[in-house]
């Protein structure tokens, strides 16, 4: 059980111990085009966090679904039961 | 489980990170520090990135040999990188990696001009995926085909060797397959000749006996997958979108398993694994409970795990590691299981060096060292006792100790996951080992420790709560009574009742201290009993406390709250009596050591001890007192 709010605060730190960067600002529409550094093994990296803090997991058709913050947080929450 | 469970967890890991530039003369020691911490991969790679920003090339007064290691692969490695890297920081290591283009390997090897060769490596590691290895398997294959195709996958092995080895003339690591395929006829599946699943294991089978004989050592993945779960290392869909064998959850895993091979190759595993005694080798407290009491042998489950985990140790032993102990109890209690229990595994003949005293762990642990003649870094430490363990981590953090919990079926367990004393060979030496050490012993060369134990006490934040007795406590401070036997002073026995009436005298008083501190609570911890006599003496009837706070400064804390208790009473003097016992040897100069005047000795050695209070100055330490 997880709503927004807590995802956002829990996945900033997730992206601040990836990117190693306190100061990215997480909002729905934030892509990785505007985060330096955000290739695609950084995204795997985000995503395996996320599954690893959540205990959920992501399928296939799910990862490619994901364009924005906005995705991922929203897919938590659903997963978690929020 | 892939993650490194025997790393302690670090609480203000990321922001020792991120301060990890700031004092660059320190920041390697730190980064080390970090990189023993209980870390996923994404800490992993932070902790990576971090150092190489601070240290682009290895800093200049390592005492280890810098390495550098070419991975070799067929599919993605990258990922593995920075995990390897912070293995060898683990361990003291710099290491420097290069990663050959996607699946060029062979041409790299070949090619004098390529990268590769400009690299110059020390190591190599050739990790081929799976799907590379069985290329061109098929389940339609029969017997005489499918053996020609092992054959030539094991040749093109041979050859890469060859060409690495002729090449660089350097250590080789081959990586095994890891078992990913899945099986197409089922339990019987060695009865398909070119089912994959199946190639996988005859080419692992096969890969040992010709590593063997070409000199190249093996990253058993196979083994470690068999006991993790070929899941917990391989996410197919990974597989498909980005050509990563290894899944980069297991990344550290993966590169502290190729850290302790190139720390093997430097000859730096470690060579002797250090004993506590009771609730580690043993269940119980030996000086308490006594040979019938302690829990070890058949009977209880409990029994049985601490007899399997002696068994391990025992097994170490026969392939060349140094077994020590360093127990706080009297030599003579902790040595009697082993010379005397029967169920015992471990035999006094197994340990290459006895110490048990109630000194300081770490500053024994040195003496350990030293009469063994070998590095403190080449020491492992198990110890149940988290204040132990922090303890020895703090002062001499080049010892490694395993986190574990009380539960002695983990103990085995984090030994060899962590992979301390990875050995390459074993020779007919390494199984005499113990016996020559006992030879060797030079039992008079100890020095004293030169241990920092203030800096250690004050950083506990130590907190002791004084509480009377009471009815809620009152269970707990009876079995204390009853069951302590070496600190005790006068080993008196009281009942429920009696410990009411103490609660019920004017002229008495009961105490009861909790000692907490950073790391938690370690519950009731000593009783005290006083009792005004005439001529306004107040008599110390029952001072008792657990062995596993000693050294803390609780005895002169609890002589401050005694003193305050009797000048309510109007006590002008204390008196402490030492009845002696066949347990309790520990606290025969308690008094004298606190200050009080020996006033009486009798025959059998115990004492009377007096102390004028109209003199007392209460003793300063690194306790807080609160009155509960």
């Amino acid at each position: 059980m997880a709503n927004e709010a807590t995802v956002y605060k829990e996945l900033t730190e997730v992206f601040h111990d990836v990117f190693m960067r306190d100061d990215i600002a997480l909002t729905p529409d934030l892509t990785a085009k505007q985060v330096q550094g955000w290739d695609s093994f950084k995204q795997i990296e985000i995503i395996m966090a996320s599954e690893e803090k959540w205990n959920i997991k992501f399928n296939t058709r799910e990862l490619d679904s994901l364009l924005s913050v906005g995705d991922l947080a929203k897919m938590i929450v659903v997963k978690t039961g929020g | 489980m892939t993650d490194l469970h025997w790393l302690p967890t670090i609480p203000d890991w990321r922001p020792r990170l991120r301060a990890l530039a700031a004092d660059p003369a320190k920041a390697w020691d730190e980064a080390v520090a970090l990189a023993n911490g209980r870390i996923n991969f994404v800490l992993t790679n932070a902790l990576d990135e971090a150092t190489r920003r601070v240290f682009p090339q290895a800093p200049a007064t390592l005492a280890t040999k810098s390495v550098r290691l070419a991975v070799l692969g067929s599919s993605t490695v990258a990922h593995l990188l920075p995990a390897i890297r912070v293995a060898g920081l683990r361990r003291g290591i710099w290491i420097d990696t290069y990663e050959a283009d996607y699946g060029q390997y062979l041409q790299e090897l070949s090619d004098p001009e390529s990268g590769l060769h400009a690299f110059k490596p020390t190591g190599i590691l050739l990790a081929l995926d799976a799907h590379h290895l069985t290329a061109g398997v098929t389940a339609g294959m029969d017997d005489a085909t499918a053996d020609a195709a092992l054959a030539e996958t094991k040749s093109h092995l041979r050859e890469t060797w060859k060409l690495a080895r002729d090449a660089f003339k350097c250590p080789i690591l081959q990586q095994a397959a890891l078992p990913v395929h899945l099986p197409v006829l089922g339990l019987n599946e060695h009865r398909l000749p070119g089912s994959r699943a199946r190639y996988l294991a005859r080419l692992n089978e096969a890969l040992r006996p010709m590593a063997e004989a070409e000199g190249v050592d093996i990253l058993s993945v196979d083994d470690r997958a068999a006991r993790d779960g070929v899941l917990a290392w391989h996410d197919s869909g990974l597989w498909h979108r980005s050509k990563q064998e290894v899944s980069p959850t297991a990344a550290p895993l993966y590169g502290d398993l190729v850290g302790r091979w190139l720390a093997a190759k430097q000859g730096r595993s470690f060579k002797c694994l250090v004993l506590d005694l009771d609730n580690t080798v043993w269940g119980g407290v030996i000086g308490d409970d006594g040979m019938e009491g302690i829990a070890i042998g058949q009977g209880s489950a409990l029994g049985e795990a601490y007899t399997a985990f002696q068994d391990y140790c025992r097994e170490l032993t026969r392939r060349g590691i140094i077994l020590a102990v360093c127990s706080k109890n009297d030599e003579v209690n902790a040595v009697e299981p082993f010379e005397k229990h029967p169920d015992m595994v471990l035999k006094r003949g197994d340990i290459a060096s006895f110490v048990a005293n109630w000194s300081d762990k770490a500053g024994n642990i040195r003496s350990i060292a030293e009469e063994l003649n070998i590095g403190l870094d080449s020491l492992v430490f198990i110890d149940d006792n988290p204040f132990e363990r922090n303890l020895v981590r703090q002062e001499l953090p080049m010892v490694a100790v395993p986190e574990v919990s009380d539960d002695p079926v983990g103990y085995p367990i984090a030994l060899s996951d962590a992979g301390y004393f990875e050995g390459l060979s074993v020779t007919d030496e390494d199984r005499e080992r113990t016996s020559q050490y006992q030879g060797n012993k030079a039992r008079d060369a100890l020095k004293a420790s030169a241990t920092d134990l203030p800096a250690y006490l004050r950083g506990l934040e130590m907190n002791l709560i004084a509480k009377p007795f009471d009815r809620v406590g009152l269970q707990r401070i009876v079995q204390l009574i009853n069951k302590s036997n070496q600190f005790n002073l006068t080993t008196r026995r009281y009942t429920d009742e009696d410990i009411l009436a103490v609660m019920a005298d004017p002229d008495a008083f009961g105490l009861q201290l909790r000692l907490l501190d950073r790391f938690g609570d370690n519950g009731v911890i000593a009783i005290i009993i006083g009792r005004l006599l005439e001529q306004k003496d107040l008599l110390i009837d029952t001072w008792l406390m657990s062995c596993r706070v000693l050294g803390r400064q609780v005895e002169p804390t609890t002589l401050n709250l005694i003193a305050e208790q009797a000048k309510k009473l109007g006590a002008k003097r204390l008196v402490g009596e030492y009845i002696p016992t066949k347990k309790n040897g520990m606290v025969k100069d308690h008094y004298a050591k606190l200050g009080f005047t020996v006033a009486a000795v009798n025959d059998g050695g115990g004492s009377r001890n007096l102390l004028d209070l109209a003199e007392f100055t209460p003793a300063e330490t690194f306790i807080h007192v609160t009155e509960g």
